[in-house]
Formats: structure tokens, C-alpha cells, sequence
């Protein structure tokens, strides 16, 4: 190799620009993708790669919004065939029935074989300390997420998260890897260079792949209208007891009572986001229908995880604690 | 300029992806702050949670870096440490933007910032000039192939508003873009602190008459991923996955790029070099009469031939080479240094295949742009290799396509990804020295 191959690109790109062909990388051209479709186009490039490339990958679902569109675009990648791997429900065992009876439609649709790992056989196999029954479970979760990974042999799981949710998040790869205990190390992420998305692990170890990095909470809403998928009802106001703990709209519950000196009353809310009942506010609003949730989101002054998270409010970097840990 | 948190983007603009770039302190992850801030982008509790990180640690006022730095341990040492990922949605497109960290020992993830960029905004501190790691990070990125920089000249405040240090930044950052071929460069005066220029107009600099950051990213051109290669439009599909109908047959699942795909076009499967036709191009939502580059699809062919993940479907014409031997640039990240012999694995598209390293023959120095010879390449150090491959890779070079001309470098025993390169020389219009 000629040590000068730097001035020798002068007669290598320089005369293919004189040529005309290296202004290919430069020509701009009218892109005829909308922005849906270049986030549909690349989260299904993520899918397609990594469960190409690992051996036992599992997709995590919810039931939430984003993991709903998480499993339509898992469906899309696939078609006509069916999704590849299963679907993995961690079950805080805190959950809306609404949600619960969506879980089991929409991936009896799908044609996908469903795994639910229970936080409750997590704690009556003393594997974490019982909270009691009407504590949140969401910290939990990560336990008994870590433990079906081991026990089932996943290398690979894909989740629903979005940079836009929290500043941890918003540094975390496409491709996530976490270590033998399961631990996120975010001072020595792998870099991620173009669209080489490299899942190599060794035995033990495990990625999560996020391939709705890019997804903004409106894009998502946004692509629901525009593929007409279902979500579980909670999504849309309606009617519902409630009562206001530390600025939250908190939805009566088998584990939610009102405590002393707090007013029950019923309002209009949904839901901004679906998780462990105990933790998960409730939002007012009016909003029954996609277009009417989209011109909400738009609006919104407040984020979807401070409106409606406790779990995140407990420090500035409770979100990345988690992470660490082997939170989703 | 005002938007509402959120405001949809028209339908069919596409996605600006940028990367901020930079020396440390210069005041990257400030600008993108205020401009969250400014396009009312940043919700209440998010604002909150900056005020009070700011209070905690002794700053007055807000600190906006706070926003994009969201590791612990970016806030205790005021600085980032990897790229934060922000999105700013307007009337005219969705931005996606890298926030990249500035200190060379991070220069790995700004490169991973920076590999997917339409667009480079550089953060040079007014008062300073441009310095070293500023060069490098310029650099790095035409070598990623970004083609249009977007100078920010910040902290114009502290200048005084001079008019000249503003001019002697656009000066600097013009020979360098030229040094790099870069033809596409414009500087906007700015205070990131106090928000002149960024998303409103200042009233301080009468003597700019140009557009805000804000203004000058919406005009931008974007896309460089679905731009043409090779002479305008040999399309290229790295298979992915081979779907099975249940009712027989094969199709072939991968994201086309560098052209567009049609019913009827010749092509040829590689390395194999098997001639087929396409007979249809779909989507999950149906037949498409093309499928254009960025698209993720599947195709059928016309004949029965054998085609696996790691096959790459070309166009009959301008076909990429099939190689077991290359040279390429090489950005090297980690110890031990990169010297001949080593063994390693390569991803490039869709296919791993083990690589020996044949020999280290250059290293690019960042400050005189030049090449030098050298046996090794050091961590963050940028040079030319050649490598030989256990399994043919079909690639072109990358100033002609991003997607085949690209690989990165696998440790063989811990699986991390070791350096990035680009097949073919450093592709700069640097003029003859001496």
C-alpha cells in the first residue's frame, strides 16, 4: 500500500469527481419515504438482523402501546410466515384486565407462542423480598426478567423502549449488551456504526434490542393511526374512580385504596402509558380516539414518564439505576 | 420561531439525521438544549429536572447541557461521555440528532454518531478557534462521508458580538471543509447560553443577514443513506433472511439501497455470481412497482438458485467486487493497537466472516492531514490496512456506497466491536504537500 495513498486520492475520488460519479454520495435526492416509513423500514431491518443473527432471541410485550406496535412490526418483518421467536410477558401480577385480555388476543392473532414469567413466583421462591401486596412491583420486574432470560436460554430480546423516554435511555444503542448478570455497563457501550448492528455474545450473555430507538411518543401514536392497531382500551378516556397521590391520578384498584383523608372521585382519564397498576397514573382527558390522543400528545407540556411513572420520580438517575441493573 | 412541544412534521418530509461535533467544552450539548428548549420541545418536568441538576451542583441559572447529559457520571464531570440521542420535530421534518462527545478518548462514539449523519453541525468556541479535536472530529466525519457542515461560531457573547471573531471561525472551518472536499459549509453566530441565532434571530448581530441553526437545518438536503451509488442507481439488497411461505416458494428480506428495485430487473447474486430476474418486490403491505433505496422488502426471483443471509442481490450493471482481499480506512478504537497478523471477525452487511489483518501501512495525521507510514494504529488513531478475509465480501468502495462499503471489527474472543472501516482509501480532496 503506497504510503501516499491520501495524495493519491487525488487521482482515485478526485478524477471520479471530475467524472461525475462520486457526486453520487453528494447529489441530494428527493426522498419519496415519509418519516413513518423510513422508522418502519429501519425497526424492521433491526428485527430482521437480529433474529438472524442470534440463536434464541424472545420479544417483550406489555401490552403497552409501544410494545403492541413493537409486535406489528415484528409480524410485518416475517410475513407471510409467522414471527420466529416468542413473546415474553413479565406479569408484575399488578395488571389492568383490559390489558391483560388485549395480551392474550393480540398474540393468539399473531399466531406467536406467549411466555409469561410471574413476579409473584419470584417472590414465593424467595428470589426478592415481598413488598406486600399493594406495593408497586416494578423494580421487581427486572429479577424475574433476568431469571426467564437464564432459564429459557435467550441470547437476544427485543424491547418496546424509546430514547425519548428518559436521558438514560437516550444514550442506550440500538443493541444493547448486557453481561452474565445482566447488567447494562453504560461507560462501555459497543459502538454502533452505521447500520452494523453487531449481536455477537457468548454464552450467558444477552443483548436487548431496541428497534424503537428513533420513535418519538407521537410517531408512535402516528403510526397506530396509520396501521389501525388495536390497543387495550385504557388507552382512550373513559369514566374511572380515582384518587390523587403525589400529584398522580391513580385508578382504584385490587391494590390501589384510598387512604386516609384521600377523595375518591370519578373523572375522565386514560392511560399514557400501561404498567405495574400500583405505579402507572392516570392522565384527564377527553381523548376517545386516535386523532383525538394524537392532537393531545402534541400538546402535552408534561413528559409521558413524569405524568405517569412514580417509579421514576425517586431520583434524577432512577431510570439509569434500573438500567444497570438489567431493568428493560 | 415558535413551536408547539411535539408539532407534526408535513407529511412526506423525510428524517434529518446530524451529529453535533466538537472539542470538549465548546458547547455541544448546550446548543442542543436551547434548541430543545427553544422549540418548546423540552416538557415542564424535564425543565425541572435540568433546573434542579443545575441547583445541585452550584450552577447559576439552567444548565441546558444537562438535558442531553444523561449519565451520572456525565453530570458529576460536566461532561458527555457517549452520544445522547434528541429529536426535534418541526412543520418541515423530523431531526433526529447525535449529540457526540468531544474528549478523544471517546472519539468511538462520536464516530458512531457520526456514521449515520446527513449533516455535521460543529460547535467551535468563538473565542478559541478551531482546536485539535475539532480538526479530528471534522475530519472523522467527511471520512464518514458527510458532506455538509453547519459551522456554529458559539459564545459570541463573550466576543463582544465581534463580527470578527465570527468571520475568523468561517475562514478556518472553510479551508479545512476544503482541505477535506467538503464544498457545502455556511457559520452562524451564536450564543448556545443565551439562545441568539439558535432558534430566534439575535438583535446582537446586525451584520448577519443569514438563517438561524434552526432555519439553516430545515433547508438542509437529507437522506445521504438513500442517495445513489455507483453512477446513479445500481441497487444493491443485502439478504437478510430467507422467508419460507406456507404455501412453498422463497423470498428473499433485506433493505435495498444505493438504486431501486423493480419487477424485471436483471441481477446477479453474489459472491456466486448467479443471473436472475426479479419477478416481484413487495412489502408486509403488498406488490410495489419499485421499491426505492432505504426500503425494507422482500423479492422473488425467477429461478430456483440457491441464495442465503450474507448473499447480496445486485443489479446487473455496476455489480459490486467480490473480494477476499482489501485495503480500507481504518478508525481503530481500543488496546491492544491494530498491527499485521491480527486475527479478528468482520461484519460487513449482512455477513461475519473471519479477517486477518495483512498489513498496517498508514496513519493519518489529524493536524496535517496527511498520511504517514506506520506499523500500528493506536486507539482512536485513523489509518490504512489491508485485510484478507476467510469468506468473499462483496463491497464497493465506500465513497460510493455506505452500506457496502462499510464493516466494522469484531474481537474475536470478547465479541466487542473493535474499529469501523471503509473499504478503499481515505477519500479527502487533500491537496499534494510540498
Amino acid at each position: 500500500m503506497d504510503t501516499a495513498a491520501l495524495r493519491s486520492t487525488q487521482h482515485g475520488p478526485v478524477a471520479d469527481r471530475a467524472g461525475g460519479s462520486v457526486t453520487a454520495l453528494v447529489r441530494p435526492v428527493e426522498h419519496p419515504l415519509g418519516h413513518l416509513d423510513l422508522l418502519e423500514s429501519l425497526a424492521i431491518f433491526i428485527i430482521r438482523e437480529v433474529a438472524a443473527e442470534s440463536e434464541r432471541p424472545v420479544l417483550l410485550f406489555s401490552g403497552g402501546k409501544d410494545s403492541a406496535v413493537l409486535l406489528h412490526l415484528a409480524s410485518k418483518a416475517f410475513r407471510p410466515a409467522r414471527i420466529p421467536f416468542p413473546v415474553l410477558h413479565v406479569d408484575t401480577g399488578h395488571n389492568f384486565p383490559e390489558v391483560l385480555a388485549y395480551r392474550d388476543a393480540q398474540v393468539e392473532a399473531e399466531g406467536a407462542r406467549l411466555l409469561v414469567a410471574k413476579v409473584q413466583d419470584s417472590i414465593d421462591q424467595g428470589r426478592v423480598p415481598d413488598p406486600g401486596p399493594v406495593a408497586s412491583r416494578n423494580r421487581l420486574q427486572t429479577t424475574t426478567l433476568l431469571d426467564a432470560i437464564n432459564a429459557n436460554g435467550f441470547d437476544a430480546a427485543f424491547g418496546g423502549a424509546r430514547r425519548d423516554e428518559d436521558k438514560a435511555r437516550a444514550k442506550e444503542r440500538v443493541l444493547s449488551f448486557r453481561d452474565s448478570f445482566g447488567q447494562w455497563d453504560p461507560k462501555r457501550q459497543r459502538p454502533e456504526l452505521w447500520q452494523l448492528y453487531q449481536g455477537s455474545v457468548r454464552p450467558g450473555e444477552h443483548l436487548r434490542a431496541f428497534p424503537l430507538s428513533d420513535w418519538t411518543e407521537l410517531d408512535i401514536w402516528q403510526y397506530i393511526r396509520r396501521e389501525r392497531i388495536e390497543l387495550p382500551s385504557i388507552y382512550y378516556a373513559h369514566e374511572r374512580e380515582v384518587v390523587e397521590r403525589d400529584g398522580m391520578l391513580l385508578a382504584l384498584s385490587d391494590w390501589v385504596s384510598p387512604e386516609p383523608g384521600e377523595d375518591v372521585h370519578k373523572e375522565m382519564v386514560r392511560f399514557r402509558t400501561v404498567g405495574d397498576a400500583t405505579c402507572t397514573g392516570a392522565v384527564r382527558s377527553e381523548a376517545r380516539t386516535v386523532d383525538e390522543v394524537i392532537a393531545e400528545v402534541a400538546l402535552a407540556r408534561v413528559s409521558e414518564r413524569g405524568a405517569t411513572r412514580a417509579d421514576d420520580r425517586f431520583s434524577e438517575s432512577a431510570m439509569e439505576d434500573r438500567k444497570r441493573e438489567g431493568y428493560f | 420561531m415558535s413551536l408547539p412541544p411535539g408539532a407534526q412534521p408535513a407529511p412526506g418530509s423525510a428524517l434529518l439525521r446530524l451529529a453535533t461535533i466538537g472539542s470538549v467544552d465548546d458547547g455541544k450539548s448546550t446548543l442542543i438544549g436551547r434548541l430543545l428548549h427553544d422549540t418548546k420541545q423540552l416538557f415542564e418536568d424535564q425543565l425541572e429536572a435540568v433546573a434542579s441538576a443545575s441547583r445541585r451542583r452550584g450552577v447559576d441559572g439552567v444548565d441546558l447541557a444537562f438535558v442531553t447529559d444523561g449519565l451520572r457520571a456525565e453530570r458529576e464531570q460536566g461532561i458527555t461521555i457517549d452520544v445522547a440521542y434528541r429529536y426535534v420535530s418541526t412543520p418541515h421534518r423530523k431531526f433526529v440528532i447525535a449529540d457526540c462527545p468531544g474528549h478523544v478518548q471517546y472519539t468511538r462514539n462520536m464516530a458512531t454518531g457520526a456514521s449515520t449523519a446527513d449533516l455535521a453541525v460543529v460547535v467551535v468556541d468563538a473565542t478559541a478557534g478551531l482546536r485539535e479535536q475539532t480538526r479530528r472530529h471534522t475530519c472523522i466525519a467527511a471520512l464518514l462521508g458527510v458532506r455538509h457542515l453547519l459551522v456554529v461560531a458559539n459564545k459570541m457573547d463573550l466576543t463582544g458580538w465581534d463580527r470578527a471573531a465570527h468571520d475568523a471561525v468561517d475562514a478556518e472551518a472553510r479551508a479545512l471543509a476544503t482541505r477535506l472536499g467538503i464544498d457545502s459549509v455556511s457559520t452562524v453566530p451564536v450564543s448556545a447560553l443565551l439562545g441568539d441565532n439558535v432558534v430566534e434571530p439575535s438583535a446582537n448581530t446586525p451584520w448577519y443577514d443569514g438563517p438561524t441553526v434552526l432555519a439553516a437545518l430545515e433547508d438542509a438536503p437529507a437522506g445521504a443513506w438513500a442517495r445513489a451509488g455507483d453512477g446513479g442507481g445500481s441497487a444493491r439488497l443485502p439478504v437478510q433472511w430467507v422467508v419460507r411461505h406456507p404455501g412453498g416458494g422463497r423470498s428473499y428480506a433485506g433493505m435495498v439501497n444505493g438504486g431501486t428495485l423493480r419487477p424485471g430487473d436483471e441481477v446477479v447474486v453474489l459472491p456466486g455470481g448467479q443471473r436472475s430476474r426479479i419477478t416481484s418486490v413487495e412489502t408486509f403491505d403488498g406488490p410495489l412497482d419499485e421499491a426505492s433505496s432505504s426500503l425494507s422488502v422482500t423479492v422473488r426471483l425467477d429461478h430456483e438458485i440457491d441464495v442465503s443471509r450474507g448473499d447480496l442481490i445486485a443489479s446487473a450493471d455496476h455489480p459490486p467486487q467480490v473480494e477476499r482481499e482489501f485495503d480500507a480506512t481504518v478508525c481503530w478504537f481500543t488496546d491492544p493497537p491494530l498491527t499485521a497478523g491480527r486475527r479478528l471477525r468482520v461484519k460487513h452487511t449482512t455477513r461475519v466472516a473471519p479477517a486477518q489483518v495483512r498489513s498496517v501501512d498508514a496513519r493519518l495525521d489529524i493536524s496535517s492531514l496527511e498520511l504517514g507510514p506506520a506499523e500500528a494504529l493506536e486507539p482512536n488513531d485513523i489509518g490504512v490496512a489491508r485485510f484478507v478475509v476467510g469468506t468473499p465480501l462483496v463491497v464497493d468502495q465506500y465513497h460510493r456506497n455506505r452500506v457496502t462499503g462499510s464493516f466494522v471489527l469484531i474481537d474475536e474472543l470478547t465479541n466487542a466491536t473493535v474499529g469501523a472501516g471503509m473499504v478503499g482509501a481515505p477519500v479527502l480532496a487533500v491537496a499534494p504537500s510540498g
